[in-house]
């Protein structure tokens, strides 16, 4: 920070709150407390507030989530489902209000951080084994 | 034009619209507060303005003409000066304080400060020239390639794009939009980015529309 260097200045001393805690202090208004614990190979289901010809409705999205990214208001998961044979990711802002719902389906067991190697495969190869020591909350 | 504010870059985040759930790109200020150290006058300086000073400093960080000048207006000894000229600077007097609730949410302002420096950048960092290729024999690898004609004009055209310094200067980013306005801890939340790293020093003045 530039105030650092002038030191204990009482007027700024007061005020040389670090310029991250500020913006921490921003976003935490719009970080949402109610996010599940998301491990990657989780099967989840995500709720989409879709605006429809002036009405909202809440869109179910399943899938598998594939990978992780970023941290506090600015977390992304990317989640993988197959749809009529045709390979579908989507990328959800965690803290966004228009991702309504999270909920985890299936814990799954995997031994990679992001979980690329899934698009390269189909039908059984892309099965995920269960793992049952983590809660679903 | 009308009074602005000076204040710090903070860094930038995002936040997101209440109603439509869009996410705001926004770059967070530290806005003032700032005190009023002169103002001019059209007998006394020929023009009509008002300064303004942030940054509250130590009394040893400033010369004594300088302190003496503050002194004037019964400021605290201050690091930044800017004037902002008015047409009419019957509203405000010496002394007086300015926070970050001069702007209000939705009103589009200009913010100005100094680039990132980049010291003397070749051509591919400061005019985004194409590279030669960099195997099978080349040696031309990051030349600026020809730079104009012959014998006749026999000379370089002004303004050819060359090598040189690039950033450290002053720009000002026109027509950005304040989404939120905390006077209480003289933050402003400015949509979009602005020059500069965090701790930047900025001016941020009510948008001067033209035309």
């Amino acid at each position: 920070m530039i105030h650092g260097t002038i030191g204990d200045c009482e007027f700024w001393a007061k005020r040389m709150l670090h310029a991250e805690e500020i913006i921490r202090s921003v976003e935490s208004e719009f970080i949402k407390d109610d996010i599940p614990t998301i491990h990657v190979g989780d099967l989840v289901r995500v709720g989409i507030r879709i605006q429809e010809g002036g009405k909202e409705r809440v869109q179910p999205y399943e899938g598998t989530v594939i990978a992780k990214r970023h941290g506090g208001i600015n977390e992304t998961i990317t989640v993988r489902k197959i749809f009529q044979g045709v390979g579908v990711e989507r990328v959800f802002l965690l803290h966004s209000p228009k991702v309504s719902e999270i909920k985890i389906v299936r814990r799954g067991k995997v031994r990679r951080a992001k979980l690329y190697y899934l698009r390269d495969r189909v039908g059984k190869a892309t099965r995920i084994k269960q793992r049952f020591d983590r809660p679903l909350k | 034009m009308s009074v602005g504010i000076l204040g710090t870059k903070l860094g930038m985040t995002q936040i997101f619209d209440r109603e439509s759930g869009a996410s705001i790109p926004v770059t967070v200020i530290q806005a003032g507060p700032c005190t009023i150290t002169q103002i001019k006058q059209k007998q006394t300086d020929g023009y009509t303005a008002v300064q303004i000073g942030y940054q509250e400093v130590k009394e040893k960080a400033l010369t004594k003409p300088e302190l003496g000048h503050l002194s004037k207006a019964n400021a605290a000894p201050l690091r930044h000066l800017k004037e902002y000229r008015l047409d009419d600077v019957s509203g405000f007097e010496l002394g007086q304080a300015l926070s970050a609730d001069i702007f209000t949410p939705g009103q589009l302002v200009d913010v100005s400060g100094k680039t990132i420096g980049r010291g003397f950048a070749g051509y591919q960092k400061r005019h985004n020239f194409r590279r030669g290729p960099m195997s099978h024999g080349s040696k031309n690898h990051r030349l600026p390639g020809s730079t104009g004609p012959g014998t006749t004009p026999g000379r370089i055209f002004p303004g050819k794009k060359m090598a040189g310094q690039y950033g450290n200067t002053k720009v000002t980013i026109r027509k950005l939009q304040v989404v939120r306005v905390d006077a209480e801890k003289n933050l402003l939340l400015v949509r979009g980015a602005i020059p500069g790293k965090p701790g930047n020093v900025l001016s941020i003045a009510p948008a001067n529309i033209v035309g």
